[in-house]
């Protein structure tokens, strides 16, 4: 019978691991890659372990230990938390694994929630580990168990890359058998094999260069490469991933006769090119991000002698930068062969001006949550360190402290700390106070504080500390008391933390409580030496959640004077009327009681009171 | 104007973070694979939620991408006015704008830094180019009991026009709400139905 479910990519992504006999999956939160193991950790039946480690190394090379003890592994994380991984990465090809282990790493193409649009695929090119490109949420699940069997196979790991659209698309999927693994965890010692000494480092080399082959010829012939070459038309179109489904629609949508060629696997199809590039004179290369295939094709050409002309985004026009869709391949088809350009309604081209209507659309940028801890600490952070002070961030919600102007860098994870020391090292005079969550603190910003405190960095550290990784869906970190699976554990104390690691300034405080605030950021600030405080606040969302009521605050109009202290605050639940020039509280709020304590007319109270 | 062999029916979900156009898109794409259509979706995850401006793809009866191309969806639903001109050029010619003419102002307009164009001169706007179907579901959710089912309102308003039976949307309804709000999103869909279902 057949089993049709209406999926997320991620979802899908779960069920393939659940179908392939996944046993210990590991990761570390980031969008899109966060519901994979959201997922799997939410199933009230498992046969597998499941875990959210601290970082993404940490989880690669979790998940690395399981697969050298024998059994099928995966770990999931975004496309920047591989540069985190990147160190066990490398090795890890050398040493390869004893049973299979998959590395899921989400690619995020027009950076809808990251910091750049690195291209995965060029990671399984420079570690020669093979990786899984998928088209659909149904091959992105098919593909999962597949990846399992190669792994295993030539005992090495395989990269499995999904992109935004597939993560957090949705799709009707035909579910599979479920295979029950049958491995037992049991390390085999080789030291020749596990300990990458040079010795043995300079055998491995060779033997990782020498399999290649044989990885090539299994992938160029799975069902992930699909050739097809028409007869009547010397153009040809090689598409990857999920580039293969827009460059299909659009192909439809022109009305065009072309051979087809869909990648879905590194190394790429040689045998498969080379066929569709003999059969034609144009070849039109789509493929989102960087142009790992079109540099292949070229070389292909090159060492075949052909004389194929080759159309990419290397020398245009097939855009270098972020996602593509089935408009920009039309168009792109329509410039390359001179078809008309498709048929587009006028506004999208010229019309479309809403300032022409005098409809201006106001922006509607993200925004923390009415009632964040995030906003009165920067508020106040501000007012003590100053807006001359230096603020560098981190990532997570509270980079959106960009509203408040205290976010002057965001790097990468932990590259608050960090880089603060780095300019106070450099001799920069100006105040320097930055921030970094929880969940991002356990990460890597760690390593950051320790390094501050013991090269004596004149730094404030705030560990904007509201119990979860927010942005990424709330998921659990060593500060909850929590496992992936909601199982209780210890609960690892920040100011244990920090005093342990030499902090000699750490203090706790309530954000709302706006007045400790300001005293303990004063002390900070005088503190000479690397100071540490930490909010003390649940994150919003999570306190509803746990049945946390807060009565809402209304402003009296007879009291306010419309001097917008509150207003600029920028809390979505305070609205100001200007032609009454009045503040006022609307339905969103949820009881921080912030702008009650900043009011210096009275005129702000709790409702019912 | 879903280009033949491609798409039986391509609607975009316009939106602000919070309003549940993930639901009303699960909604739709639930039933319709319960009618044995294949469907495609891209929903905004992660940094975009946060009380931004949210857009979902649904297209149902398709095996290619999810992405709706530029003047190509059947029908806009739009549970904000603003979202709806935001989007509108995704809608085909021929196509249909359903909106719900309750506004969300963003902070930039209630901290005066922006301001929000009128109502009715966005309803005008809309209408100049495009059939559309403007009420307030907003008021429509609170009679039903609860301002919260304003995207199942939407629902029940653009199934008039979804190549999925009503019953079908309806028991989808019943299992993706929670269980203690059924009845009342029950009630929504029904007068969101009803009030695109005459003309």
């Amino acid at each position: 019978m057949s089993t049709r479910e209406y999926m997320l990519g991620n979802v899908a992504i779960a069920r393939g691991i659940v179908e392939g006999g996944g046993q210990v999956i590991s990761g570390y939160p980031g969008t899109p890659s966060s519901e994979i193991i959201g997922s799997l950790a939410s199933m009230k039946e498992r046969d597998f372990y499941v875990e959210w480690s601290v970082n993404e190394k940490v989880a690669l090379e979790v998940a690395a230990g399981a697969a050298m003890a024998g059994v099928r592994s995966v770990v999931t994380m975004k496309h920047v938390g591989l540069n985190v991984a990147a160190d066990p990465l490398m090795t890890l090809a050398y040493t390869g694994v004893e049973g299979s282990m998959v590395i899921i790493v989400a690619d995020d193409p027009s950076c809808h929630s990251s910091q750049n649009e690195q291209d995965t695929r060029r990671y399984s090119q420079f570690s020669l580990i093979p990786c899984l490109d998928p088209c659909t949420p149904q091959e992105a699940k098919d593909m999962v168990p597949y990846a399992f069997e190669i792994s295993n196979k030539f005992q090495m790991p395989v990269i499995f890359r999904p992109t935004t659209r597939i993560s957090h698309g949705k799709s009707d999927v035909e579910l599979g058998h479920v295979n029950k693994s049958t491995q037992v965890a049991d390390f085999k010692k080789d030291l020749g094999r596990w300990v990458m000494i040079p010795k043995y480092a300079r055998i491995q080399h060779p033997r990782l260069l020498d399999i290649q082959g044989n990885i090539n010829k299994e992938l160029e012939n799975s069902p992930w490469n699909e050739l097809e070459i028409k007869e009547d038309t010397n153009i040809g179109i090689i598409s990857s991933g999920i580039a293969s489904v827009y460059a299909k629609e659009a192909v439809i949508k022109q009305d065009l006769i072309a051979s087809f060629l869909k990648i879905g696997t590194y190394p790429v199809p040689e045998e498969k090119i080379r066929r569709i590039m003999e059969n034609s004179e144009l070849l039109i290369v789509f493929e989102e991000m960087e142009p790992v295939v079109e540099e292949l094709v070229r070389m292909i050409a090159q060492q075949t002698g052909s004389n194929v002309r080759i159309v990419g985004k290397m020398q245009g026009p097939v855009p270098r930068c972020y996602e593509l869709n089935t408009d920009i391949c039309a168009d792109v088809l329509a410039d390359v062969l001179g078809l008309e350009r498709p048929l587009v309604p006028e506004e999208v081209t010229e019309d479309f001006d809403y300032k022409a209507c005098r409809l201006e659309l106001p922006m509607r940028p993200p925004v923390m949550c009415p009632g964040c801890s995030h906003r009165p600490t920067f508020h106040i952070m501000k007012k003590v360190y100053g807006k001359d002070a230096i603020f560098p961030s981190d990532i997570g919600c509270y980079t959106l402290g960009i509203q408040s102007g205290t976010v002057d860098t965001t790097l990468c994870m932990g590259g608050s700390i960090t880089v603060a020391s780095g300019m106070y090292q450099a001799g920069e005079k100006k105040p320097i106070c930055c921030s970094i969550g929880d969940s991002t603190f356990f990460h890597t910003g760690m390593n950051g504080l320790l390094n501050a405190i013991y090269n004596k960095a004149d730094i404030t550290v705030t560990i904007v500390d509201n119990r979860t990784t927010a942005m990424t869906g709330h998921q659990p970190n060593p500060g909850m008391g929590k496992l992936a699976t909601g199982e209780e554990t210890v609960e690892v104390s920040l100011d244990a933390l920090c005093r342990g690691m030499g902090a000699e300034f750490v203090e706790v405080f309530d954000p709302y409580d706006l007045e400790q605030t300001e005293e303990v950021f004063k002390r900070a600030k005088e503190h000479r030496g690397t100071s540490v405080v930490i909010t003390d606040q649940l994150c919003v969302i999570d306190a509803k959640r746990s049945g946390i009521r807060r009565k809402p605050f209304s402003i009296d109009a007879d009291k306010c004077t419309g001097c917008r202290i509150c207003v600029n605050l920028g809390c979505p639940a305070i609205e100001f009327d200007v032609d009454a020039k009045k503040a006022s509280v609307n339905v969103m709020c949820n009881g921080c009681g912030v702008c009650a304590r900043m009011c210096k007319l009275d005129a702000i109270s709790e409702v019912g009171i | 104007m879903s280009a033949s062999g491609i798409s039986q029916f391509d609607l975009i979900i316009a939106g602000v973070g919070g309003q549940g156009a993930i639901l009303a898109s699960d909604i739709i794409g639930k039933a319709a694979v319960k009618e044995k259509l294949s469907v495609r979706a891209a929903e905004t995850h992660g940094m975009a939620q946060r009380g931004g401006s949210v857009v979902n793809h649904v297209r149902l009866g398709c095996d290619l991408g999810s992405m709706i191309p530029m003047g190509g969806a059947d029908v806009l639903l739009a549970l904000e006015p603003s979202e709806a001109l935001r989007y509108l050029e995704y809608l085909s010619e021929d196509g249909l704008v359903i909106v719900n003419t309750s506004p969300v102002l963003p902070v930039t307009v209630t901290s005066g830094l922006c301001t929000y164009p009128d109502i009715d001169a966005i309803i005008e706007k809309l209408g100049q180019k495009r059939a559309v179907k403007a009420f307030n579901a907003t008021d429509i959710a609170k009679r039903a009991g609860n301002i919260q089912t304003m995207n199942v309102v939407m629902v029940g308003a653009v199934s008039s026009y979804l190549p999925i039976p009503v019953e079908t949307l309806l028991g989808c309804v019943r299992t993706l709400v929670p269980p203690k709000t059924v009845d009342i999103n029950i009630k929504a869909f029904e007068l969101g139905h009803l009030s695109t279902k005459d003309d």
